[in-house]
């Protein structure tokens, strides 16, 4: 794109570093900052902008994948719908190797059952209308960015009336659990880095219970290298003057409105539940769960089958890594039985996980 | 996979855009945007669908910001 290499200018990131390092240098506290994106988590490994930071702040990756939050339970059902005979699954390409209790997706692939990657949910919808014969299961998995285009093709499903379109729904929203997280007294977060393009659906208003009543400083930040300094900047400016706001660095996408056309369509299909996310548990209120109106599309109250008890590998410290406790090099299987080709725990599947970002750009 | 892509508008039918990046085309859903969209707009898509409009005069003026802080004096050159 045209702009691009404006947000990469090595001059501009050279000054803002300098300017950062001088504004904090008198402060003697630590600040953490902690991003709930994997693709802010991607960035700040790819750019190397933990070298670039101060000794004053220090950055922490949250549970911002949707790949690495889904729990163990999930895949065992997926992998069980796979082994019907009449299901397809249909999925992003995260998910076929995210491990189960004691398969994935690629497995059943290899054994046989059909799981077909695609890019939308629409590409889903297309199997649907070409396969009359098989029930089409689409992964419904994804924050406020992906549940409206999920939502927008079960409300184009409905019209077109299509029987044999389901989702296995696992949609979660983001700013409940930085709330959790945010009240941690452990963890001790002094600011986030809110999600580009989940923000850009649900707009800065969502973060203003963060910023006012846990008096956690929010910036919305885009993914460009100058974009993440200046953000650190804001938050660190936030914090400095002890005045904790939302403010947008993104604003070329995130309108202060959000996209309120997105959220309506949101709304009319999904509805908030109890949902439980990897290594955390069970969030109140932190999902999106398909209405009863539309429990036709609904894979789990729609397609009967048996799913094994849930069993995680004991070592994987997936859940500590969600919740920035850890960092992978203290996982022991980091490296040894845990790589991207042969990932143990969901952090290691998807680039954007943290372990896999670790692994292959180091601290 | 929560990647969005900024694209620019080829052609627009209806509900159904074609956008193009680098010479790589796709079509994509302009259902969840709420903001109205010509042929030539940049979008960011997600997933099959247009969520969001670049706004260029905001793209713009952070890249104006960045000229300013690399005019500040002192430090490095
Ligand atoms: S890792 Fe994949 S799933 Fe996770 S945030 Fe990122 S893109 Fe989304
Ligand atoms: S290294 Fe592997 S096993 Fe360890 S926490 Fe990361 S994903 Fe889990």
């Amino acid at each position: 794109m045209k702009y691009l290499d404006a947000f990469r200018d090595g001059a501009v990131a050279r000054r803002m570093v300098e300017q950062l390092h001088a504004r904090v240098a008198d402060y003697a506290g630590q600040m953490t900052f902690m991003e709930v994106c994997g693709t802010h988590t991607m960035a700040i490994y790819q750019h190397g902008i933990r070298s670039l930071l101060p000794p004053q702040i220090r950055l922490i990756s949250g549970p911002g994948c949707p790949v690495c939050v889904t729990p163990v339970d999930y895949v065992d059902h997926a992998v069980a719908l796979s082994r019907l005979p009449e299901v397809v699954i249909a999925t992003f390409g995260d998910m076929v190797r995210v491990p189960g209790s004691s398969s994935n997706l690629q497995h059943e692939q290899a054994r046989g059952a059909e799981v077909r990657i695609v890019y939308s949910p629409l590409d889903a919808l297309a199997l649907a209308q070409k396969h009359p014969e098989k029930k089409i299961v689409f992964l419904g998995v994804g924050f406020e960015t992906t549940a409206p285009t999920i939502a927008g093709a079960i409300l184009a499903a409905q019209r077109q009336g299509l029987k044999n379109f389901f989702v296995l729904g696992a949609n979660k929203t983001i700013p409940i659990p930085m709330a959790a997280l945010a009240a941690d007294p452990e963890l001790q977060v002094s600011g986030y880095l809110c999600p580009a393009h989940v923000s850009a659906i649900i707009g800065p208003g969502a973060y203003a219970p963060l910023a006012e009543q846990l008096g956690v400083p929010c910036v919305i930040t885009g993914f460009e290298p100058l974009d993440m300094l200046q953000g650190i900047a804001m938050l660190a400016d936030q914090v400095l003057e002890g005045r904790p706001r939302v403010e947008t660095q993104y604003s070329r996408i995130v309108r202060p409105e959000g996209n309120p056309r997105a959220r309506d369509i949101l709304a009319q299909v999904f509805a908030p539940c109890d949902v439980p996310w990897r290594g955390i548990g069970v969030i109140p209120g932190s999902g999106l769960c398909i209405r009863d109106e539309f429990a036709a599309f609904d894979a789990a109250r729609r397609i009967a089958v048996e799913v094994e008890a849930p069993r995680e590998h004991p070592g994987c410290l997936c859940g500590e890594i969600l919740k920035g406790k850890v960092r992978p090099g203290d996982c022991p299987l980091f490296r040894n039985a845990c790589t991207p080709e042969n990932p143990v725990g969901a952090c290691m599947v998807s680039s954007e996980g943290t372990c896999a970002a670790e692994y292959k750009y180091g601290i | 996979m929560c990647l969005g892509i900024p694209m620019q508008i080829q052609t627009i039918d209806g509900d159904l855009a074609v956008c193009e990046i680098d010479g790589v085309q796709r079509e994509a859903s302009l259902m969840l945007l709420a903001d109205p969209v010509a042929v030539g707009d940049f979008v960011l898509i997600h997933a099959g669908f247009a969520i969001s409009k670049l706004d260029e005069e905001d793209a713009q003026a952070t890249i104006d910001l960045f000229r300013q802080i690399l005019a500040q004096g002192g430090g490095v050159e």
